[in-house]
């Protein structure tokens, strides 16, 4: 069953994204994921990005669920299960972080957790976009891109990847944002020889690793994953197709 | 110890099989199942078309067993073609599992399967929460016997019948389904579960179908009962967690058993430990093959 939990705050990140905070005992670590539930509508898999004394998701509004988590206030209920899924590892002591749009909500608590010495790559579509860039300040740096140029460098955050790794000089990457991104990010990390962890999203419905909707190449995105790491050279799916909720493939 | 056994003229290397609709809709997943020790798996029910089956909430993960709605999600049989293939041909042994309307469209989904290799053909007679399909047509016994007979006359490969527990006397069903090479008992529970917060059900189809170790004694009570009246093999499904299960419903008139819930309990892993401890229980036991158990509760 789920666990009704009473919302304690809920922040406005960005125009289009909040995110809502809530009182929950169990241990949640970066990288994993709750089953969201506002009963009348579906249930949807997010990320955890506050993972303390009160956890939090971060929602962007894209359809109708997201819409309706957006319309929550402070002193409703929610409705999760979890979390679920495996988290980004601690490893390495300078660590490569990059992610693009909300990606950020499940990287942000490994930036704060994580006791390396951390640069962040965050990429988003225009400085309206942009959320968590102080957070993130607080214990790592940051750089920031903008495909519009309205903030940082213009361009994708893939452009800002030669520089980091000359000046950062990572020993771990760890990624989370559209599945073009990860490729790029994977790619060039893995020809320099640098471990990656990528966060991978696929159409969820059990979540708990029975009903193979998110399977990818025999991996379960739920329960294996949602974070992989040596498994990407062998997940044929990465970057090329998805399926959807029937479970036909889509081209990514 | 040589856990093999011979199934409706199918050699299984155990007798523990992927139940469907866990792990089973695609390729890469049911090779995995089958490298984890499985004697065989099942694919997901697949129909003639497409469906996507019901909104989220799908599942609800209860103290004693697994609650689903699903709703036969699936790509449609021509696009399971490389599924199926992909797992024929990394070597393992799939029982193509299908849902229909009736006699027509299950012998056409059957000769489908047939052509993409599998080793069997499992009707899903017993699916308890997608309309028209499923239980629907597998408590009428006369319904069944039509279906099970089209099939066998469409295909070469030994067919499955797969019965639902929500019926009040099994035994006309198992007797209707008899002309099938083998029959599964059972399918899920008809059931439900309300939030009491929300003040309303939890899965968005509002009824679906129970599993995991709650429902065992239902399962091994049907195998129990289908014996005395069919001489078709039995495979036991429901609640099969554990190697004691295993032997219970070995006992109790199973030749092999299917495993679903179990591998959110246990792992994909569950079947190398099902293994380990069926064997631990033959040895002390006295029992050197998997037969010598089979019926052995009915004296």
């Amino acid at each position: 069953m789920h666990r009704c939990v009473r919302i304690e705050d809920v922040r406005r990140e960005a125009r289009d994204v909040v995110s809502i905070l809530f009182r929950d005992p169990c241990i949640a670590l970066p990288g994993q994921f709750y089953m969201v539930w506002l009963p009348g509508h579906e249930e949807v898999p997010m990320s955890v990005s506050f993972t303390g004394m009160l956890k939090g998701i971060t929602v962007r509004a894209v359809g109708p669920t997201t819409r309706a988590l957006h319309s929550l206030e402070a002193d409703d209920r929610l409705w999760i299960r979890g979390p679920y899924g495996r988290c980004y590892s601690i490893r390495g002591s300078r660590p490569l972080v990059v992610a693009g749009g909300t990606g950020i909500a499940s990287l942000a608590p490994l930036v704060e957790e994580h006791p390396g010495d951390v640069l962040t790559l965050l990429g988003a579509r225009t400085s309206e976009d942009l959320f968590f860039v102080e957070r993130l300040r607080a214990s790592s740096e940051v750089w920031v891109s903008t495909d519009d140029g309205s903030e940082g460098h213009a361009g994708p955050v893939t452009d800002l990847l030669e520089r980091a790794v000359e000046e950062h000089e990572p020993d771990i990457v760890y990624t989370c944002g559209p599945e073009a991104m990860m490729v790029k990010v994977y790619a060039f990390a893995s020809e320099r020889d640098i471990a990656v962890e990528a966060s991978l999203e696929r159409y969820m419905k059990c979540g708990i690793g029975i009903c193979d909707s998110c399977s990818v190449s025999g991996y379960r995105v739920c329960r294996d994953g949602p974070v992989f790491s040596d498994e990407l050279t062998e997940i044929y799916e990465f970057g090329r197709f998805r399926r959807d909720p029937s479970g036909r493939r889509v081209p990514i | 110890m040589n856990l093999g056994v011979r199934l409706s003229g199918i050699e299984l290397r155990n007798p523990f099989l992927l139940a469907s609709g866990v792990l089973g809709e695609t390729g890469e997943s049911m090779l995995r199942v089958w490298n984890a020790g499985a004697g065989g798996v099942v694919t997901k029910s697949i129909g003639l078309s497409p469906r996507e089956g019901y909104p989220n909430p799908v599942i609800v993960v209860l103290p004693h067993g697994l609650l689903n709605a699903m709703g036969l999600p699936g790509p449609g049989i021509e696009e399971f073609a490389e599924e199926v293939r992909t797992a024929v041909e990394g070597g393992a042994v799939v029982i193509g599992s299908v849902f229909g309307a009736g006699p027509d469209e299950f012998a056409r989904l059957a000769r489908r399967m047939e052509e993409y290799g599998v080793s069997a053909v499992e009707l899903n007679l017993s699916c308890p929460h997608a309309r028209g399909y499923g239980m629907e047509v597998g408590i009428d016994p006369e319904m069944v016997r039509e279906i099970v007979e089209a099939v066998k006359s469409a295909v070469g490969i030994p067919v499955w019948a797969k019965l639902t527990p929500n019926v009040a006397d099994i035994r006309p069903i198992v007797e209707a389904a008899s002309g099938a090479d083998a029959i599964v008992l059972m399918n899920t529970l008809r059931a439900m579960a309300i939030d009491i917060r929300a003040r309303r059900p939890v899965l968005s189809n509002v009824f679906g179908g129970y599993s995991g170790p709650a429902v065992k004694p239902v399962g091994v009570r049907l195998v129990y009962e289908a014996y005395e009246v069919t001489d078709k093999p039995i495979i036991g499904v429901g609640g099969v967690t554990t190697g004691e299960d295993v032997a219970e419903y070995l006992m109790a008139g199973a030749s092999a058993v299917q495993v679903g819930s179990a591998v959110y309990y246990r792992g994909v892993e569950v079947f190398r430990l099902l293994a380990i401890e069926l064997s631990h229980i033959m040895e002390e036991e006295g029992f050197s093959t998997v037969q010598e158990m089979v019926g052995l509760a009915h004296g």
